[in-house]
């Protein structure tokens, strides 16, 4: 049971990357509709296999590979739902639907089985901890999507070429609002995350920090967020250094999250 | 039964010609009534914009037709017919309603794609409609019409983008700003362009508006136009700040705002985008301040580059739209080809009501003694048997679209229809 559904979120998550590819070349009303469509029986789906999964296994599902991958990608959906309640940028999701059909396609691919928690797992702050760090996380990886639309927008406006995606793709002011809001919404989320993180290791190992790969990466992208929120209030760095700042503490949480993972270093190793 | 259209557009005739023919006011009514009126008319409809004169009219013979509208037209307007007949065209049939199709699309149109020509054939369409100057014919072609239009404005993109440089700098204002209601203006020098730009910006929602011109008289001037607040011109630099769209057309032989200019500005607006309009030649902003961050500066070569990459794409999208109107024309010649069948379904049906009737009179004189119950049983078999009979060649005769004339020619001597 658990398993179809997370297939169908898949298989519906995968529509919707289509038809937000035919999109962003041929887009009309209707496949904008078609989109959010797919996107929203994709999420109730993928939503139903979290829960069915949390009943199954009687804590979070956030502790193997395979239950993160697939918790980063809701938390991405969600996050562009809450957006579309009040930008309706459906143009963000051919965008976004690649990221998030390729994250489950990952998580499709790693073991699955649900397996006794290790002792150190076995804690309330789990959930705490982690919700906090894929929500945060999430809204940083649409604050690059939007970054990255503000880039290819920007391009159009300053090359004096209007072509391509010029009309589909919303105002400068619209995409920089939008991003700002997302790290301001990312930022909290990550600081919580952050020192949750630092509670849970005093509680598992008896010190607040321990200095491994993953609470290192994740300070320097605290600190380059730190930098795009502050230089925006005090030094005006919007429009595009905010996209491009956006853009780079992305890429480190990827460092972060894959490039620990691959080197299998470091006390986090469970995820 | 043929739609007729005869008239004259941008074309073919010049102002002079089109405004002598134009029924504008009250020669709007005048014009349509008496064109109704004519003897070879049987429905009538006028188009008369600043582009175009367009008189619609059923008819059954064209060249009659034609030349009681062209003889009207003349003794109306009191144009020598010389003049008149060289300007005129004439459409006939499903000519004359493609080229009705193509007007509401506004395919031919003078900018292509413009949006009011619609409006204007709705308006024709419902003063005929209130005053019963169209029928069944014309009544489909103008709703047909409509909808062809709307059709096209849906599925093609043919009046997306801005063709002209003011509307150029709309369109690139929203696409820069959120909402242009919480922008301001600032208009350097004054000029045709520039105050037209102004113009549409304010349409399209700006409210603040600050004027700067040499003579300070003339910035109050604009000003009060403009709903706005004059600014001194040595000082604009400093009202720069306050200002996200710049349209700049002084008469200066230099640049007026220069790249550290601009840097300190942008500095003081906390780095907020602004938009830059330089209409004057020579320029009169650096072009060098474009590659500063948040600031995008376009020259009247680069909006009429805009302007022209738009025509072009309306060049591509209209012939998405002129495939729309020849689907929508080979429907309604459809149409017209099953109207056509509508008075051979009623004679047949006539016709079989009264061989039914003959027949049930001679039975029910000769065969005495039948019951009610009796009679209304045969009345009944009658009728259904009639009705199963002529349901096949009925059904043949509304299907089919291939060949009608002859299935109807055929149907009417098989039952010999046209002996009466």
């Amino acid at each position: 049971m658990g398993l179809l559904l997370f297939e169908l979120a898949l298989t519906f998550y995968f529509a919707a990357t289509i038809v937000g590819i035919i999109e962003l070349f041929k887009g009309s009303k209707i496949t904008s509709r078609i989109i959010v469509m797919l996107a929203a029986i994709g999420f109730v789906l993928h939503t139903l296999c979290i829960v069915y999964r949390y009943v199954d296994a009687g804590h979070i599902p956030i502790t193997n590979a395979h239950e993160a991958t697939s918790f980063f990608a809701w938390c991405i959906v969600l996050i562009f739902f809450i957006l579309q309640v009040r930008y309706r940028v459906v143009l963000l999701s051919s965008f976004i639907m690649p990221v998030v059909f390729i994250l489950m396609l990952l998580s499709s691919m790693v073991p699955r089985e649900i397996k006794p928690l290790s002792p150190v797992l076995q804690s309330s702050w789990l959930g705490i901890h982690t919700v906090f760090a894929f929500l945060g996380n999430a809204a940083f990886a649409l604050a690059f999507c939007i970054g990255v639309m503000y880039l290819v927008q920007e391009h159009y406006v300053k090359s004096k070429n209007l072509g391509g995606l010029f009309g589909r793709l919303p105002s400068l002011q619209i995409l920089d609002e939008i991003n700002y809001r997302l790290i301001k919404m990312g930022f909290p989320l990550l600081t919580l995350a952050i020192i949750t993180g630092a509670l849970w290791a005093e509680s598992a190992w008896g010190s607040y920090w321990n200095w491994d790969a993953r609470e290192v990466w994740s300070l320097i992208t605290w600190f380059i967020y730190a930098i795009v929120i502050h230089a925006r209030l005090v030094a005006g760095w919007r429009g595009r250094r905010a996209a491009l700042l956006s853009i780079v503490g992305f890429l480190t949480i990827l460092i972060a999250f894959f490039g620990i993972k691959l080197l299998r270093k470091g006390l986090h190793v469970f995820l | 039964m043929r739609v007729l259209v005869v008239g004259l557009n941008h074309k073919v005739a010049d102002v002079d010609v089109r405004e002598k023919l134009a029924f504008d006011g009250p020669k709007l009514l005048e014009g349509l009534m008496r064109f109704k009126e004519l003897p070879e008319v049987h429905e009538a409809v006028i188009l008369s914009t600043c582009n175009r004169v367009e008189l619609y009219a059923n008819v059954h013979d064209k060249e009659k037709a034609a030349e009681s509208i062209r003889e009207f037209l003349a003794e109306f307007h009191n144009i020598k017919r010389t003049s008149l007949d060289k300007a005129l065209y004439m459409f006939d049939d499903i000519d004359a309603v493609k080229h009705v199709f193509r007007v509401a699309s506004s395919l031919d149109s003078m900018i292509v794609g413009e949006p009011q020509i619609l409006g204007q054939l709705k308006e024709a369409f419902e003063l005929a409609l209130e005053k019963k100057t169209t029928g069944v014919l014309l009544n489909k072609v103008m709703k047909k019409a409509i909808s062809v239009a709307k059709r096209v404005r849906t599925e093609t993109r043919i009046a997306e983008n801005a063709v002209s440089i003011s509307f150029a700098a709309v369109e690139l204002a929203r696409k820069i700003f959120i909402d242009l209601s919480k922008r301001a203006c600032m208009l350097l020098g004054a000029g045709e362009m520039a105050e037209l730009a102004a113009r549409h910006l304010i349409t399209n929602g700006v409210k603040e508006v600050m004027v700067a011109n040499r003579t300070y008289e003339r910035s109050c001037d604009l000003a009060k136009e403009f709903n706005g607040r004059p600014v001194k011109f040595d000082a604009f630099i400093d009202e720069m700040v306050h200002a996200d769209i710049v349209i700049c057309s002084t008469g200066a032989p230099d640049y007026i705002v220069r790249k550290n200019e601009m840097q300190k500005v942008m500095k003081e607006r906390k780095q907020r985008q602004v938009f830059l309009i330089d209409i004057s030649v020579p320029r009169n902003i650096d072009p060098e301040i474009n590659g500063l961050d948040n600031v995008y500066l376009y020259n009247i070569d680069d909006l009429q580059g805009v302007v022209n990459a738009n025509m072009f794409e309306r060049q591509r999208e209209a012939e998405k739209a002129e495939k729309i109107v020849q689907e929508e024309i080979e429907t309604f010649i459809k149409w017209q080809a099953s109207l056509d069948s509508v008075p051979t379904i009623k004679a047949l049906r006539e016709r079989a009501e009264e061989m039914k009737k003959e027949e049930l009179d001679r039975l029910l004189n000769k065969v005495a003694g039948l019951g009610e119950k009796e009679r209304e049983a045969i009345e009944y078999m009658a009728t259904a048997l009639m009705n199963k009979l002529i349901h096949p060649p009925t059904a043949a005769l509304k299907d089919s679209s291939e060949d009608k004339e002859s299935l109807v020619a055929l149907v009417r001597k098989l039952y010999g229809i046209d002996e009466e």
